[in-house]
């Protein structure tokens, strides 16, 4: 890969060690795909984890005196604070946690803690270039804004924030941007869960691909787009699709496919998405937690919760957990929804992922949520999927099915 | 029983040097679905359930899962020593680059033949990633 000065410079070290480490990962991943050059970004989300392997590089980073040069968003940890009187949390595993989360502030990051940093606290543009971790993050910015971004990993991301560049690999190169799969959906989508479906039935059934959707004829809204974009590219490796008439890179099919034969086809019924859910009917009976905001829910969505939850209570065995962003708790707190979610016994916990040693409580549990990602990485006895109103019903009987 | 040495060129993607007894995948690796202290596959339905990676010279198609766990998984099989010495893949990704690049273990890609057919579970293989050249010695050829 061709080196600009300045790049040689800093690989030589002589801007301090942290960038000569983030910049020795970026020439790895430029030589591994034979990028020409590395192109400036605007800006980054790094999916921290708060685990030892996201631990020992931001670490590596910070302590080498990086800093980073474009604006870069930061994934879901755990609110430590929170959790402090209410669980028991292995002390080790707090420890990793905390240390995540300071490092990422000496290197100056944009402590968002959030997995939908592009809902608010780090929007990219049309056409911007752009180095986005975290499943739901890439494909929304490359086919819902119309960014460009690679299927970064958070360490990719990050030293791409600290140098403020990425090698021109992938989908940075427009040719690699078109789909390979065409997409035709008979079933019908009446909510966001159907989408969530979708998404995870695509992903299974594509793998590694670039959907181009034909038949979906009502204009998806942003929680549909978020779940689908966070079910795809865990179940599968989704980093882009089109729903042309709808996302904003192409307006037609052909143009989506850029002009060529689509290598492969494959079609969506009714059948297959009861299919999806069946299988996620994992259990039923009495249940003890559930579990909400998975990728982290948005504004509307947590005014959904107050509303099914308004006057209610939910039963005393259950715990009943939102996971949003501090944004937008700051707004539902204004507004009055997390006074409702309360008062019903629930809780809105921010910075914190549904995939963290923080729920080690509920390790031998059931419980229910409304996103088979969340299910995904067994980290509870058993999480049943449904809607989300059948998850409050269920809060509040105590029992599902 | 003789050994018979073959010599051919790959590309480096991280750098170094590894030699160890080659364990052949067909399937793409997790690395979260191996025991950390180990390094014995738990992945059930996986061709190599039950094997150890540890020490080894591994031959696999590519890596898959979510680059969290992706990272943590390899991260923890190096804190232990267990990582393997060198990793041969077809195709690469973003992911398993950065896996190799935090625990420093050397991976290449484009060897000069298919590396299913020319490498068998049991030979001896080493990997220098910075000359681009694996040289692999079958035993009992």
């Amino acid at each position: 890969m061709y080196l600009t000065k300045e790049e040689e410079r800093i690989l030589n070290g002589e801007f301090g060690e942290g960038t000569q480490r983030a910049i020795e990962l970026l020439v790895a991943i430029g030589d591994a795909y034979d990028a020409e050059k590395m192109i400036p970004i605007s800006r980054a989300h790094a999916a921290s984890s708060g685990q030892e392997g996201d631990l020992y590089f931001v670490e590596l980073l910070a302590n080498g005196g990086a800093y980073c040069k474009v604006p870069t968003s930061t994934n879901p940890v755990y609110d430590l604070e929170y959790f402090d009187n209410l669980f028991e949390i292995p002390r080790d595993e707090a420890e990793v946690a905390g240390r995540v989360m300071e490092a990422y502030k000496r290197v100056g990051a944009i402590l968002s803690w959030s997995c939908v940093p592009y809902m608010a606290e780090n929007i990219p543009l049309f056409g911007e270039t752009v180095a986005f971790s975290e499943s739901s993050a890439t494909p929304y910015v490359n086919s819902v804004i119309g960014a460009r971004t690679n299927r970064e990993a958070a360490q990719s991301a990050l030293a791409s924030g600290v140098v403020g560049k990425t090698p021109k690999y992938g989908l940075h190169v427009r040719e690699n941007r078109k789909g390979t799969v065409i997409t035709k959906v008979e079933a019908t989508l009446k909510d966001e869960f159907d989408y969530t479906l979708l998404g995870y039935y695509v992903g299974k059934r594509i793998g590694y691909g670039i959907p181009v959707f034909a038949g979906i004829s009502k204009r998806p809204n942003t929680e549909e787009l978020i779940n689908f974009c966070a079910m795809s590219n865990t179940s599968g490796a989704i980093p882009m699709f089109y729903i042309p008439g709808f996302t904003v890179e192409a307006s037609t099919i052909e143009e989506a496919f850029q002009g060529d034969i689509p290598e492969d086809k494959i079609t969506v019924t009714d059948d297959d998405l009861k299919r999806v859910y069946e299988e996620l009917q994992t259990t039923s009976g009495k249940i003890d937690f559930v579990m909400l905001g998975c990728p982290h829910y948005t504004l509307r969505q947590v005014e959904e919760v107050a509303r099914l939850l308004k006057g209610k209570r939910i039963h005393d065995s259950v715990s009943f957990w939102v996971c949003t962003s501090a944004t937008t708790k700051v707004l539902a707190q204004r507004i009055g929804y997390v006074d409702i979610i309360e008062k019903a016994g629930g809780h809105v916990v921010v910075d914190t992922c549904i995939d963290e040693p923080c729920w080690i409580a509920y390790k031998n549990k059931v419980g229910m949520t409304d996103s088979p990602k969340c299910a995904y990485y067994r980290r509870f006895k058993e999480a049943i999927v449904s809607r989300l109103r059948d998850c409050t019903e269920a809060a509040i009987e105590g029992r599902w099915g | 029983m003789k050994s018979l040495e073959t010599t051919l060129k790959c590309h480096k993607i991280i750098g170094g040097y590894g030699e160890g007894e080659a364990l052949v995948s067909h399937e793409p690796i997790c690395f979260y679905l191996t025991d950390p202290k180990t390094g014995i596959v738990r992945e059930r339905s996986h061709e190599l359930a039950g094997k150890n990676l540890a020490n080894k010279v591994l031959v696999f198609p590519s890596g898959k899962a979510s680059s969290v766990v992706q990272i943590d998984g390899l991260f923890k099989l190096s804190s232990h020593n267990v990582a393997p010495k060198a990793m041969i893949v077809k195709d690469v990704e973003t992911v398993l680059i950065v896996s190799a690049f935090m625990v420093k273990v050397p991976l290449v890609d484009r060897l000069e033949r298919d590396p299913f057919e020319v490498i068998r579970t049991g030979d001896f293989v080493k990997v220098d990633a910075e000359k681009g050249i694996v040289r692999i010695t079958k035993q009992g050829s």
